[in-house]
């Protein structure tokens, strides 16, 4: 998951550790973004396209980037065994064929005549090494779970090699994994997936600084990362792979706000840029007419009530939960708070993956009903009358405000009960509350998707146990039904079990379903050819020049 | 007059073990996860958090992470970010930058404070005096993030007199906007008080002996009433000096100017101990030696002072 | 010879002395605070701040009197709106009331302004003239420890307290946050005059009179070296109410159930650029306050001091 630190929200919302998540897909509404694709290539395939960026929280490797300041970066540099194209669909980069044998073994063959920068030819061993080295427990990479359904993979103690992967020969290897993941293919687009060179494993920490990759893209030479103020990436000529740059290279400016990035774009300082500030979102798409970006992305927004809370436990949780529910208008608050950027929610997943749906049995839960939901309310009462008053928590470092506020006023105003947001100075705050489970009221909680995929929204969230499920929800019925999903091949059967078990989920609402974000982005009047892809970022290698 | 400088040199060792200790103690205390903060809204596998938290010594007790970190500080490094780099190298970049943004602050909060201050206080009561108060009072009421926002939209990105970002090219040439917004926003204080000593110093014996001589006021205002009522000035000054080295945080993120004031709060922010830790020692130096350059400034302004 | 005696020198009676001398009992006493009054009533000033301040003193005290909606009210669909009638000032993004809003915030705004300005005055004047006097070591000392609280960064300081203290964000807690950390500036602004005026040939005169120095500190020192702390504690005032809204703008402000100009600002000011009233009027209401405050305070000090009254 790559966490967008929306740094400096707002008119200057002081904002570091955020989860403000940004993020897009071109499913719906393409033609909003590309624009002008007669332009003539040649004219300007050198010119330097300006993008805005945040410094990378880590080193430049793509086992320990988990940010998308970072993120950017390595997905310019690097190349995996496949790359996902604007809609989410993979497609092979590196790879010549991955045969899944079942859903837990599959076999990888690789392209002959791919290299590093430095001249190293890549081989299975660039990628299994670079596996084991990122999933090493010793070696503390952020991205280290992407890698815990492989075989061999531990948790307890530091593993060299995980015995799931073999490499047959130079350009083959196998990955056998400890648990039934039909998906796994898909997730292979991610960037902790990229192979490394051996010179990363001379000198990790030279490595990150200059990084030598294998993607359309390679650093503009020493010092192009000029830190906190901006990174220099040129064109790699030897790549040879189908995100063939269109311009001559990138520069990325680090912003600290988004309103100092969206000034900018207003001036044309800059090209294109992947966030809209709260200050601009409601004059953003007139100031920019046809080079404004607002398209759905794989962002999940909702809330979560912990079931050990009082009047929050076995039916009357239930009750209360849907008649929360059921008193927030959403579709109101979408359009006046975020100015139609972000779409009620219908599922737990979002638009742009495959398999979402708006009509899943119970789905109405999601709606606005304040009749309905006084009776809810009032037959939880019954069972034991509420006492207190609702809260919401909140981080106050990424201008969740103005929507916490009128949520609750929604809540407040449908039940006739006392509501009010519950601000945590810091990201670090809430997430220690959270985590530790001291936190005595309901908190926000959101979800970017790592890969285009149901499973992803779903099982590390509410599986019994699952690393994420903050609410520590436990059902049996869904954990069943998730099960039996992510053992099955076929994909369109996958996704409908994956849709049964989310309508268990609309039933107990372990988390309460708010809004889809969407991508708020722009574009400058040099540029064409800008597409948003479904996680939030352009797709850089095409933009051209005017 | 060295001695006195000596003199402070050795008291700043106290007030600098009393800073780190202080605020490595309000560090600590500060609550959150810092580490669980860096995986979003993804709860990171437990050995894995408590190999991290054990790579920032975050699981040792208070005086001990302290004793680790002035060891550190007293082999001349001052550690890494929790993103790898070394702080060193982090407030050598940042640092320069920040400097110049307020130096030009300053300079331009001076001047306004110690012109206009003079003129309310040669002319206290008049409809001038009064106009300047409530000019500079509204000023002062407008809280910096929107004062910077209208900087930014209307005179750079409006009239285009200004840079709107400032980014790689940190220049004086680049930067005069936001100094100048912030010394619209601060100068209140510092005017008032230049009008307060004015007032007093015109009606000082010295004054009146100077224009008992014949003086005129073309000679005595600046010689005899401005120079003296420096003093008050001149210390607020310096304050804000300090103050914001580390207070530029809303300025630098609206006009993404690479300083200290971003740097500071995302470290604050991320509870990064040792970053924040390191930064603000240095701060504290420098303003240490700040501050003795305004006592010994005191004395150029007024001669009865003398140090020993 | 004792009657016939010539007088040498005019009889006492023929004197202008005696005219001068002459105290006239059916004159009003002359005494500072007087004297004081006398002048401030000439001035029309005077009457406007003092009114403002009554005003909003009286908001604060009484906030039903000024209105009958409720600030906590918030309907969603009436977001931005204008004026309409019962609501003379229009709404919030939220939907609420910005009048009833601005009249519930005036107590804690204004709680905010004066007790951080009592908290940094009793902290600051006492650190700074002692310092300042008594010179040496208790100079060195009490100057280094405001040293330390000057170079602590404001932001940390005040996250560290709101956050720790998280469970009581109220005006007592933000004030102490806010003044807490401030007096080190006006210790030195006090600390600097104090030095200038301990020079002065009344101070030294009144030691060699044989006056303890703690009474001539308190007795002709302080006075004489408190106006630029009055300058600067006026204007404390308004500082602390707009560093309420940036608290309020970075999380660690008051709870949102506590009404307050800052508050409203802070989320006002995310849409300025569709809806600038919400910003402009809690924006006025603290300009307005800080005004009244400040225009008082000068005038009140420019009457207590009789050399400035004297100039005019």
């Amino acid at each position: 998951m790559k966490i967008n630190k929306k740094i400096l929200g707002g008119v200057a919302a002081l904002s570091a550790a955020s989860l403000v998540l940004a993020g897009c897909s071109s499913e719906e509404e393409p033609e909003s973004t590309a624009s002008g694709s007669d332009t003539p290539a040649e004219s300007s395939s050198d010119a330097i396209i300006l993008a805005n960026g945040s410094e990378p929280q880590n080193p430049l490797v793509p086992g320990n980037t988990n940010e998308t300041g970072g993120g950017k970066i390595i997905d310019s540099i690097f190349a995996g065994l496949v790359y996902y194209d604007g809609e989410g669909a993979a497609h092979n980069e590196i790879a010549a064929d991955i045969v899944v044998e079942d859903p837990q073994n599959l076999t990888v063959t690789l392209q002959d005549g791919w290299a590093f920068t430095d001249g190293e030819a890549i081989t299975a061993n660039s990628f299994v090494d670079a596996w084991n080295y990122t999933a090493n427990l010793d070696n503390a990479f952020y991205n280290s779970y992407f890698f815990e359904d492989i075989e061999g993979f531990s948790w307890d103690e530091p593993v060299e090699a995980m015995s799931g992967l073999t490499v047959v020969d130079d350009l083959t290897f196998t990955i056998a994994l400890n648990k039934p993941a039909a998906d796994f293919a898909q997730r292979l687009g991610y960037s902790a997936f990229y192979p490394l060179p051996t010179a990363f494993y001379d000198d990790p920490e030279a490595f990150g600084e200059n990084p030598i990759g294998n993607g359309p893209y390679m650093l503009a030479g020493e010092g192009a990362w000029q830190h906190d103020v901006q990174i220099e990436l040129v064109t790699n000529p030897d790549y040879a792979g189908p995100r063939a740059p269109q311009n001559g290279g990138l520069t990325f400016t680090f912003y600290a706000t988004q309103d100092a990035a969206y000034a900018d774009l207003l001036a044309n300082n800059v090209d294109v840029i992947d966030g809209i500030p709260d200050s601009a979102l409601a004059v953003y798409q007139d100031e920019l007419g046809d080079r404004a970006v607002n398209q759905a992305a794989a962002i999940f927004q909702s809330f979560t009530i912990p079931e050990r809370l009082e009047h929050f436990s076995g039916e009357e949780g239930q009750l209360r939960r849907q008649a929360l529910s059921l008193s927030i208008n959403r579709q109101e608050i979408t359009d006046v708070i975020f100015e139609g950027t972000r779409t009620p929610a219908s599922d737990f997943t979002s638009p742009v993956v495959d398999g979402w749906s708006d009509s899943l049995e119970g789905a109405d839960v999601l709606g606005y009903d304040p009749e309905r939901a006084a009776e809810l309310w009032a037959e939880a009462d019954a069972i034991n009358p509420w006492t207190g008053t609702f809260q919401l928590a909140y981080n106050a470092d990424g201008g969740h405000q103005a929507w916490v506020d009128a949520t609750v006023n929604s809540i407040r105003n449908t039940l006739s009960i006392e509501a009010e947001g519950y601000p945590y100075a810091t990201f670090a705050e809430l997430r220690e509350d959270v985590s530790t489970d001291v936190i005595e009221s309901a908190f926000r909680t959101g979800w970017q998707a790592d890969y285009p995929g149901l499973y992803n929204f779903l099982g590390p969230l509410y599986a019994t146990n699952a690393g994420s499920n903050d609410g520590d929800y436990s059902s049996a019925d869904f954990d069943a039904l998730l099960e039996e999903g992510i053992s099955n091949g076929d994909a369109a059967a996958r996704n409908e079990l994956l849709q049964e078990a989310q309508e268990v989920l609309l039933q107990d609402l372990p988390a309460i379903p708010l809004w889809y974000s969407n991508v708020n982005g722009g574009f400058s009047e040099n540029v064409s050819n800008v597409v948003f892809d479904w996680h939030s970022v352009p797709l850089y290698y095409e933009i051209t020049k005017n | 007059m060295l001695r006195y400088i000596l003199r402070r040199l050795l008291q700043a060792i106290p007030v600098f073990f009393g800073t780190t200790f202080l605020l490595y103690f309000m560090v600590f205390s500060m609550p959150g996860d810092p580490i669980l903060a860096m995986f979003g809204d993804r709860t990171p596998n437990e050995a894995l958090y408590n190999q991290l938290v054990a790579q920032y010594n975050l699981d040792q007790p208070f005086v001990v992470q302290y004793l680790l970190y002035m060891k550190d500080l007293f082999t001349g490094n001052l550690g890494v970010t929790f993103s790898g780099r070394s702080v060193n190298e982090v407030f050598a970049d940042a640092f320069p930058v920040t400097l110049m943004l307020v130096t030009m602050a300053v300079i331009f909060e001076f001047i306004l404070a110690a012109g206009l201050g003079l003129i309310s206080g040669l002319r206290a009561g008049k409809f001038s005096d009064q106009l300047n108060l409530v000019v500079a009072l509204v000023l002062n009421s407008i809280p910096a993030f929107v004062a910077m926002f209208f900087a930014q939209y209307f005179i750079a990105l409006g009239l285009g007199w200004a840079p709107v970002t400032v980014g790689a090219n940190a220049t004086w040439s680049t930067m005069w906007l936001p100094a100048l917004t912030i010394a619209l926003t601060l100068y209140v204080v510092g005017m008032r008080l230049m009008r307060g000593s004015v007032i007093e110093a015109r009606s000082a014996d010295y004054v009146r002996t100077a224009y008992a001589k014949g003086l005129t006021s073309k000679r005595v205002v600046p010689v005899h009433v401005a120079r003296n009522s420096l003093i008050p000035v001149v210390t607020n000054t310096a304050a804000s000096f300090g103050a914001l080295i580390a207070g530029t945080t809303v300025t630098e993120g609206i006009f993404n100017i690479p300083g200290i004031g971003k740097v500071l709060y995302d470290a604050i922010i991320g509870g990064e101990g040792p970053t924040i830790v390191s930064f603000v020692t240095i701060l504290t130096i420098m303003y240490i030696i700040v501050n003795i350059l305004v006592d010994l400034l005191y004395a150029v302004l007024d001669p009865r002072i003398r140090y020993v | 010879m004792s009657d016939k005696n010539p007088h040498y020198v005019a009889p006492h009676e023929e004197l202008d002395e005696v005219q001068i001398d002459q105290v006239k009992l059916s004159d009003r006493k002359s005494t500072l605070w007087l004297d004081a009054w006398r002048d401030l009533r000439r001035r029309p000033l005077f009457y406007v701040a003092l009114a403002i301040v009554i005003l909003i003193t009286l908001m604060a005290l009484f906030p039903t009197w000024f209105t009958d909606v409720m600030p906590r009210d918030a309907e969603l669909a009436k977001s931005n709106m204008p004026p309409e009638p019962g609501h003379p000032l229009g709404f919030t993004r939220q939907g609420e009331d910005i009048w009833s809003r601005i009249v519930y915030g005036a107590s804690t705004s204004l709680s905010v302004g004066l007790i951080t300005v009592a908290i940094t005055a009793v902290l600051g004047i006492p650190m700074g003239a002692i310092a300042g006097f008594f010179g040496g070591w208790v100079d060195s000392l009490l100057s280094r420890i405001g040293d330390i609280f000057f170079s602590l960064p404001y932001f940390l300081a005040a996250v560290v307290v709101m956050t720790v203290l998280s469970d009581y964000r109220n005006v007592w807690v933000i004030s102490l946050a806010i003044g807490g950390f401030a007096w080190a500036t006006l210790a030195r602004i006090v600390r600097a005059e104090v030095l200038q005026v301990k020079q002065q040939e009344y101070v030294q005169a009144s030691t060699s009179l044989g006056r303890s120095r703690m009474s001539t500190l308190i007795n002709h020192v302080l006075p004489n070296s408190i106006t630029p702390a009055i300058a600067y504690l006026t204007l404390a005032l308004g500082a602390a109410i707009v560093a309420e809204a940036t608290l309020s703008f970075l999380g660690i402000g008051l709870p949102n159930t506590i009404m307050s100009w800052g508050n409203d600002i802070s989320q006002a000011s995310i849409t300025v650029r569709t809806a600038p009233m919400p910003l402009i009027y809690p924006s006025l209401a603290l300009i307005i306050t800080v005004l009244a405050f400040t225009i008082l305070g000068e005038l009140v000090r420019d009457a207590l001091d009789p050399k400035a009254r004297a100039r005019r």
